[in-house]
């Protein structure tokens, strides 16, 4: 149950960002391919060198050490990379039982247990995204910012998605940023939108 | 036992065999005949030297004259080493990292072999130190620049994993470990090779020197013994020294992956 606070983050891209996100509140970004819409994200998650703070709760980013702070500000990527065999050992083995395994995250995403069996170079690229959205769930961060997490999806699995990410705001109380580029969807999930144009947002109506 | 001497025509009939695979690698566009052939002469020029100079200092033993030549070779080695990286690392870290590394494993070890096992009077007795030396800042070169080499290409590649792993909450370490360990593989394999195969493959160059010289082979071989395991340990200490530093170099305070801190270099031109 923590809220986000971004004050006067600064990049190359981007100028002076300042924007709360509430707890259990989902803000929708969009923008031009190459505004900074990703850059931000990776400042948020400390990714990337940037001016100004961001603090979740009542604690800085600058105040912990920076595995901890990406822990708990989950980042969903664009493009999700594996580097182990399978699915599978990319969790912990606590997380696989006791989240992924003792949820019904997987069924509900249309996700059968055994793809965590199958080889990376097997999966599509819808089955790998939907992946590392559980993998990301499964750190149980404290917000999420998503970076387009059902641009290689069909509409079913789109819904799906969309759902499985309502739920998990609902019962964390988490903050969300959803990055996207469909007008439709940021209607569906999003409470704030926001356009981010010459480096700077500019709040859109919904 | 007498040797028999090399004429400088012995030595040109040889070279006529570099020539040759220069003028087929020429031909089969390899892109590395002028690297061949500078690499050739600087052979030639550099011991010819070096045998002028050996002469010279063999009939001393100045303590002042060996520090100077071992700084030399160091600097060298160090230098060969930020040379053959195609990705190194800007400014004084591309050439310290590697002279660093270099620097503590071989001269640990070398001083080991001089002061507790060879025991010679004195120490820096040129006619040890300076072969010694030699052998095992060549191979621990060239173990450090294949595994820093591996490392930062490596980390090039893969840059989407590891930040992957670091987004999800990995600390750099973690993130890194299977390159860094692959690196180190990597710089550690050929002295592992050259242990594995020494005597039934091939005839480690010192030794056979030994024994064309008149050495009982038995004497060789306890001396080849020797020196196998200084170079791999030497290499080994030094790959790992040269990979955990260059790592550590590729990421901040704040566990952020910096490519930003490394120059792309086309060598082999």
């Amino acid at each position: 149950m923590s809220r986000l606070c971004i004050e006067n983050l600064s990049t190359a891209l981007l100028k002076n960002i300042e924007l709360e996100v509430a707890a259990g509140e989902c803000v929708c970004l969009s923008g031009a391919s190459g505004c900074g819409k990703s850059l931000l994200l990776r400042a948020i998650v400390d990714l990337d060198e940037h001016d100004g703070e961001v603090t979740l709760g009542e604690q800085t980013c600058s105040g912990m050490p920076a595995d901890q702070w990406r822990r708990r500000v989950g980042l969903l990527p664009t493009e999700s990379f594996w580097w182990h065999d399978t699915p599978q050992e990319h969790f912990s083995h606590d997380d696989l039982q006791n989240v992924i395994l003792a949820t019904d995250w997987l069924s509900r995403l249309g996700l059968a247990p055994a793809i965590l069996q199958q080889h990376i170079s097997q999966l599509s690229s819808g089955e790998r995204q939907r992946l590392a959205l559980l993998r990301l769930l499964a750190n149980q961060p404290e917000m999420l910012l998503l970076d387009e997490p059902t641009s290689s999806l069909d509409p079913d699995s789109i819904s799906a998605v969309e759902s499985l990410i309502k739920d998990y705001q609902k019962h964390y109380q988490a903050a969300v940023i959803w990055v996207s580029h469909n007008a439709a969807q940021a209607s569906r999930v999003a409470d704030r939108h926001f356009i981010i144009e010459q480096g700077a947002l500019q709040e859109q109506p919904l | 036992m007498n040797m028999v001497l090399l004429s400088t025509f012995d030595l040109v009939l040889v070279a006529l065999l570099v020539l040759a695979l220069a003028v087929m690698s020429n031909l089969m566009a390899l892109g590395i005949t002028r690297s061949l052939i500078i690499a050739a002469l600087r052979t030639v020029i550099q011991l010819l030297l070096i045998g002028l100079l050996l002469k010279f200092i063999f009939s001393s033993t100045n303590l002042v004259l060996m520090v100077a030549v071992v700084t030399i070779m160091l600097l060298v080695a160090g230098r060969e080493v930020m040379a053959r990286q195609q990705h190194r690392l800007k400014g004084w870290w591309g050439f310290g990292v590697g002279t660093s590394s270099i620097l503590v494993s071989s001269f640990a070890v070398t001083f080991l072999a001089l002061l507790v096992v060879i025991q010679a009077d004195p120490w820096y007795e040129p006619r040890y130190l300076l072969p010694l030396l030699g052998m095992i800042l060549g191979n621990s070169m060239n173990g450090v620049a294949l595994g820093v080499d591996r490392l930062t290409h490596s980390v090039i590649t893969l840059r989407g994993s590891v930040e992957a792993r670091l987004i999800l909450g990995q600390t750099w370490l973690q993130a890194i470990e299977d390159i860094r360990r692959d690196s180190m593989r990597t710089g550690m394999m050929p002295i592992i090779n050259a242990m594995a195969i020494a005597g039934v493959v091939s005839l480690p160059g010192m030794m056979t020197g030994q024994i064309l010289s008149g050495i009982p082979p038995l004497e060789a071989v306890k001396y080849q013994i020797l020196i196998m395991f200084l170079i791999a340990s030497s290499t080994g200490f030094g790959v790992m020294t040269a990979v955990h530093l260059v790592s550590r170099r590729l990421f901040d305070q704040r566990q952020r992956l910096h490519l930003d801190r490394l120059s792309r270099v086309y060598t082999n031109k």
